[in-house]
């Protein structure tokens, strides 16, 4: 049967690449349409009517959206290269961890990128102690999956994406040596792998427009 | 048998909490239910999820798993064999974990906005319940549950919260029943479950507890 899968995704969104991230991991054939997100298409909006948001991925005409219903899917459907442990407390473990992810560590960070002053020292101070979570987690480990990446480093991936682009737009560094040796080796190694590296979005092009973000979010 | 020993570390009024009571009641799993203090934690909580310390937390021969939602597909992992909550279908099952992130993101944090809020802002928490709740309802249609003919993971992940509709309704002076009449028809087939029956609180109990959870929260 031919298969069709397309995904919805914009240039610089971490959500969408980690869905690329994990297409290529698996070596599935895809399309990608890059999302203009201040003019969405009427395939966005159709595909992804509750939240009109990328990523979505559309396979054989069916559309699933939000970037973690998406990973279990992939992982559901295409069974070889698993991201996933097969040892259901293992993959519970990742699950926690890939949600710790999204739900404590990105909002952490964007408000320690977002906020200036005071308001951005407490964010900087929280994201800190996630990220000490995360390095403990790491220690010893290549990747948070063992010796091959997992759905864990995929979630996580934009770490090693907008960190450095976020640190020098601030001009501070939220991840350092001395705090954090393990997740910054976990940072260098994932970036040097050919698929996640070839994915990568123009730094200087994300410079741009996250320093765009900052101003606009600064100015309110 | 002790080398499958299933505990879990509960708090009789959480929608959370209840999710896993439900599921493993469904699948006939013995397990010890501890009764936690949130507003003095135990040392048993603290070790078992020194992250977030948070209740529920299942801990299955010594391995502890938490977040309520990981739990869930851990049980339905291990427990394979039994009532099976996720369906097999790659893209059914994507469906189930799309609406139940999207009571995730909202039900909670609106319901408290609800119960605890005063003036306009609690108008406009009531608008959302609704809102939220009537897209539940339009996902369900007219199947008998989420899960079809069964109960399945979103019905697991829903029906705790209708424990805390009329804590909702009373503080906020209105009626859930009046706007989303198939939601509470679903929830009394749902009732009808001695999983369901078992492992929710009667409203008016969690009505009552909620002056003292107030003052607990330092609410006015």
């Amino acid at each position: 049967m031919a298969e069709e899968v397309k995904l919805l995704k914009s240039w610089s969104s971490p959500f969408g690449l980690r869905i690329v991230w994990a297409l290529k991991l698996k070596g599935i054939q895809y399309d990608s349409i890059d999302e203009d997100l201040s003019n969405k298409s009427p395939l966005l909006v159709q595909c992804n009517p509750v939240y009109k948001k990328i990523p979505v991925l559309i396979h054989n005409g069916k559309s699933i959206s939000e970037s973690l219903v998406i990973f279990e899917y992939i992982e559901d459907t295409w069974n070889h290269n698993p991201l996933l442990p097969q040892d259901p407390y293992h993959k519970a473990t990742a699950r926690f961890w890939v949600k710790f992810g999204d739900d404590k560590v990105l909002p952490s960070i964007w408000s320690a990128f977002i906020k200036q002053g005071k308001e951005q020292e407490d964010a900087i101070d929280e994201a800190i102690e996630n990220l000490k979570l995360l390095e403990e987690q790491l220690k010893g480990k290549k990747f948070f999956g063992g010796e091959k990446i997992g759905l864990a480093d995929l979630a996580l991936g934009w770490l090693a994406n907008l960190v450095p682009v976020f640190e020098e737009i601030i001009g501070m560094k939220i991840i350092d040596e001395e705090r954090f040796p393990s997740l910054l080796a976990w940072m260098h190694e994932f970036s040097q792998v050919a698929i996640i590296k070839e994915s990568w979005p123009p730094h200087d092009k994300l410079i741009i427009k996250f320093q765009a973000l900052r101003d606009r979010h600064l100015a309110k | 048998m002790e080398d499958n020993k299933v505990v879990l570390l509960d708090w009789w009024a959480s929608p959370f909490a209840m999710r896993v009571k439900v599921a493993l009641a469904e699948k006939g799993i013995k397990y010890e239910s501890k009764e936690q203090n949130l507003f003095n934690k135990s040392q048993e909580l603290i070790e078992a999820n020194p992250v977030h310390k948070k209740i529920p937390v299942l801990i299955h021969d010594g391995k502890s798993i938490c977040e309520s939602l990981v739990i869930l597909q851990y049980i339905d992992e291990v427990w394979h064999d039994k009532s099976p909550l996720l369906p097999s279908d790659p893209y059914q099952r994507s469906q189930a974990r799309f609406w139940a992130d999207y009571v995730e993101k909202n039900l909670y944090i609106t319901g408290r906005r609800v119960w605890t809020g005063k003036g306009e802002d609690q108008e406009v928490a009531k608008k959302e319940l609704i809102e939220l709740l009537k897209t539940m309802e339009g996902e369900l249609g007219d199947k008998h549950f989420f899960g079809g003919d069964t109960i399945g993971f979103l019905d697991v992940v829903l029906v705790p919260f209708t424990s805390w509709f009329y804590t909702y309704e009373t503080w906020g002076n209105f009626s859930i029943e009046a706007e989303c009449p198939k939601l509470i028809e679903w929830a009394k087939r749902c009732l009808e479950k001695e999983s369901v029956a078992n492992s929710l609180p009667h409203p008016h109990k969690i009505y009552e507890y909620s002056f003292e959870l107030k003052k607990k929260l330092g609410i006015e």
